[in-house]
């Protein structure tokens, strides 16, 4: 530091345009990340969520997940639209690992009637795990009359990962 | 028996590496050198130990012992030999042993090199190494045994230990779950140890880091003894990126190679600030600035390499990738948080001592230029974690949980990469010290010509969006440069030498492995740029449902669908797979057979798209859902990605770069590099002095 000071003027000068130089291009990332996160900002909501919140939420970015009624899965192969409904489960994964896992918390939610359901349209090729008590994670817009429209759909299925115990087993 | 040997080895090896990190210590601390030695011998062991573990897990994944957790859950017996092998890193438990034997692996192999210049440094590159296997060792012992059974016992449910519960019988099913069949391709057997060997190997340049901060040298060794670890880091990680891509473009079937998934960015944020410390070191070897610098981002690189560790383990965010939730998340974050303050505090301490040995004068200098470079990189690194982390942040301070998309990160990342493309063109003419427009223009002024003359062509062709052409632009620009500088150094050499062009234009590259390598890797750059411009501007997509006989036409290719047969194979898969027939301008260019792939024993489906791939296009057909024989119709969906295979031919130039830059230069022209490096360390005013 000391050097820096004892420079010539010249110097100075020198070391001046680039810390302004450095600012000017911290600046310019900074705005950058700031406005992009505004516009591509996604409201993360289940499906309660977006019940209480509905009116707000026309038309908002949403990103959402819940759990798919096998029954509901309808897909018209001609123009490629699929339509199903997933229920309520929650966003928190800590709270659905107290309710004792994903797979549990997605197969009481499909079982229990009284949960909150929401209609989805989608139009594209109809993912490989998309089945009953899978998880959709979705992003889209719901309209006034609460379809949610999703554009991308991501679906889980936790029974691939989580250890289980043996079905088909014989003692030995 | 075999349980046996790999958990008895599992805790050996941990009992060794907690020996190494005391003995190291404690010989450092009292200058006793045998416990120095005592401890690079524990380090040593722990490879052919971890090995037994890693050869004991392979052995029960072979043999089909269901009875143990890890195998039931990653096999089946319907799975070929080399797929039964490879889950070894298909689950949980054993990719941490993986990543621990690797780590083993690099920590072995630097124990063995020769240390006499750098005694001082080896018990802190001792410990480093040794802590970071330790504590994943112990995630292993403690959190995720892959040597746990299944154990039953008479009228109550089933257990799962390691040894036998009282009063138990072992248990053991007939099959197993099988491996998830998105994990079953090649590219799947190869990525995760190529994108391991990228993170463990940026351990050992952290590692010497920290061992030179703590023995307060204030040199410049730690980077010249860890530069190759650190390109052969770098290109690791780089080959397991693009194999991600690969595979994510085969095998998930929607057109696409990169989706700014949280575990993807995990593997991109290392590489990215590994990318600027390979521009940032050179820095310091040649002018002596940018010491601090250099450890931020070597401690960052490491952080980022446990962070995307603990990403794809925690289950914190959602992801394809993730594996199950589990305990083990907590541990990472607070391995990370220690280790980080532990070498930020280090680096604190050393602050004074580790002051630039000079200053910077020109803005167009070549240190002036990796300046920015760098501060790109960074500035593309925090877009990404920002992206990746602002789920938890919006949470924590608002309560609502607000995610950013892939739109987020290409419109943030743009400017950022293409700002990178225009250095890549000019930081290579500029000289170290001092340069100015006048000697830039006069280097570059041909190739700009050029690249001037591609992009009013693009316009007269008929492109007219302004992101494709200044991406375009900016791509030949450097792609012409660099081949100038190629041209230059071989005429240079040839009228020097009087060798003969080729011959000049191989051994200038042999003799500045380091540079000409570096140029290489620039070229891989432009060319992926190029295919990535490609798809990100020009993709199209069409979908419709055919009957035999019909059509679908995209992008001047004309598709008619022939017929679809549904087959089992004696592997457990149900196959679905159609026969297109693909025209071009009424040219016939061949079939496509995109299928579909039913796995039983997961009871999982995966879609395996035809692709008919040239240097300029690729026709990408997904067979989305067919009906039964009757009707015989079956819907596809079509995209045609423009120029995309010059992302995967720029990959393989990429790792042939990394060789060249890393191979081994002879000792004779080692010498004459290092007399060069004295000379170019006074200003110089033309960039090609070597």
């Amino acid at each position: 530091m000391e050097e820096q000071n004892n420079s010539t003027p010249v110097r100075k000068g020198g070391q001046t345009k680039f810390l302004i130089g450095g600012a000017l291009i911290i600046a310019a990332i900074v705005l950058l990340i700031f406005t992009n996160t505004k516009a591509g900002a996604q409201y993360f909501l289940t499906v309660d969520e977006l019940k209480n919140r509905q009116a707000e939420m026309v038309n908002r970015d949403i990103r959402i997940s819940g759990a798919v009624l096998g029954d509901s899965i309808d897909y018209d192969t001609d123009n490629l639209i699929l339509r199903f409904t997933v229920v309520q489960v929650p966003g928190d994964n800590k709270e659905i690992q107290a309710l004792g896992g994903l797979g549990v918390v997605l197969h009481n939610a499909v079982m229990d009637t009284s949960l909150n359901r929401l209609p989805v349209i989608y139009e594209g090729v109809m993912p490989d795990l998309l089945r009953n008590e899978a998880q959709a994670i979705m992003t889209g817009y719901v309209d006034e009359t609460g379809l949610f429209h999703a554009e991308e759909l991501l679906l889980k299925c936790p029974t691939k990962y989580e250890e289980a115990v043996p079905e088909q087993a014989s003692e030995g | 028996m075999i349980t046996n040997i790999g958990y008895g080895s599992l805790i050996i090896t941990f009992v060794l590496s907690l020996y190494g990190i005391v003995a190291a210590i404690y010989g450092e601390r009292k200058n006793l050198y045998r416990f120095v030695e005592s401890a690079r011998v524990a380090m040593l062991l722990t490879f052919p130990m971890l090995t037994l573990v890693a050869l004991s897990i392979i052995t029960l994944l072979v043999t089909q012992h269901y009875e143990v957790q890890y195998v039931y859950n990653t096999t089946s017996q319907s799975m070929p030999i080399y797929l039964k092998i490879t889950a070894l890193w298909g689950g949980q438990s054993g990719s941490l042993v993986f990543w621990a034997w690797l780590m083993s692996a690099f920590a072995s192999a630097v124990s063995i090199r020769k240390w006499s210049r750098d005694r001082d440094l080896l018990p802190w590159v001792i410990v480093v190494s040794l802590v970071t296997l330790a504590f994943f060792l112990s995630m292993i012992i403690f959190f995720e045994n892959p040597f746990q059974r299944f154990w039953a016992s008479p009228g109550s449910r089933e257990i799962v230990a390691m040894f036998q519960p009282a009063g138990t019988q072992l248990l053991i099913p007939n099959d197993g779950r099988g491996l998830n069949p998105l994990l079953r391709h090649p590219g799947m057997v190869i990525h995760p140890p190529m994108l391991y060997l990228g993170f463990v190997s940026f351990v050992i340049p952290f590692a010497f880091g920290i061992a030179a901060l703590i023995t307060g040298r204030k040199d410049d060794r730690w980077i010249r003894l860890t530069r190759r670890w650190t390109l052969v880091a770098w290109m690791f990680l780089s080959i397991g990126l693009i194999l991600g891509s690969r595979w994510a473009y085969d095998v998930l079937g929607w057109g696409g190679y990169w989706a700014w998934d949280p575990v993807e960015n995990a593997a991109l944020m290392p590489w990215l600030t590994g990318t600027a410390f390979l521009h940032s070191v050179m820095i310091q070897e040649k002018r002596g600035l940018f010491k601090r610098w250099n450890m931020i981002l070597v401690i960052l690189t490491y952080s980022l390499v446990i962070f995307g560790t603990f990403l794809t383990r925690s289950g914190v965010l959602s992801s394809v990738h993730a594996f199950a939730q589990s305990a083990i998340g907590p541990m990472f974050f607070i391995f990370i948080g220690i280790t980080f303050i532990i070498s930020l505090a280090l680096l604190i301490k050393r602050w004074g001592d580790l002051k630039s040995e000079g200053v910077m004068h020109s803005l167009l200098s070549r240190e002036s230029l990796f300046l920015l470079n760098n501060l790109l990189f960074i500035g593309i690194l925090v877009v990404v974690f920002w992206g990746t982390v602002f789920p938890l942040i919006s949470e924590l301070l608002t309560g609502q949980k607000v995610t950013v998309a892939a739109p987020f990160y290409q419109r943030s990342t743009a400017p950022l990469f293409a700002g990178l493309l225009l250095l890549m063109g000019i930081a290579p003419l500029s000289a170290w010290g001092h340069s100015t427009w006048k000697t830039l223009g006069k280097a570059m002024w041909k190739p700009g010509l050029l690249s001037l003359i591609v992009l009013l062509g693009m316009i007269i062709s008929g492109v007219h969006s302004i992101g494709a052409l200044l991406g375009f632009w900016l791509a030949s620009f450097a792609f012409f440069i660099t081949i100038h500088e190629f041209w230059r150094g071989t005429k240079a050499r040839h009228k020097r030498s009087g060798e003969n062009y080729l011959t000049a234009f191989f051994r200038l590259a042999a003799r500045n492995r380091r540079r000409y390598g570096g140029y290489l890797i620039h070229l891989s750059v432009v060319l992926m740029a190029i295919g990535i411009i490609g798809i990100e501007g020009y993709q199209t997509e069409t979908q419709a449902k055919l009957k035999a006989g019909e059509s679908i036409q995209l992008s001047g290719y004309t598709v008619t669908f022939k017929s679809l047969a549904e087959f089992d194979t004696n592997d457990g898969r149900n196959v679905a797979r159609a026969v297109l027939d693909v025209s071009k301008n009424g040219k016939n260019l061949g079939q496509l057979y995109p299928r579909r792939d039913y796995f039983y024993d997961s009871q999982q489906p995966m879609t395996i798209p035809g692709v008919r791939s040239t240097i300029e296009d690729d026709l990408y057909i997904v067979l989305v859902n067919w009906e039964q024989i009757s009707s015989g119709s079956a819907t596809f969906k079509v995209f045609h990605n423009p120029l995309i295979n010059w992302l995967w031919i720029g990959g393989i130039l990429l790792i042939f770069g990394s060789f060249v830059a890393a191979w081994p230069d002879q000792e004779r022209s080692l010498q004459l590099e290092r007399k060069l490096a004295s000379q170019n360390s006074s200003v110089v005013p033309v960039s090609s002095s070597d």
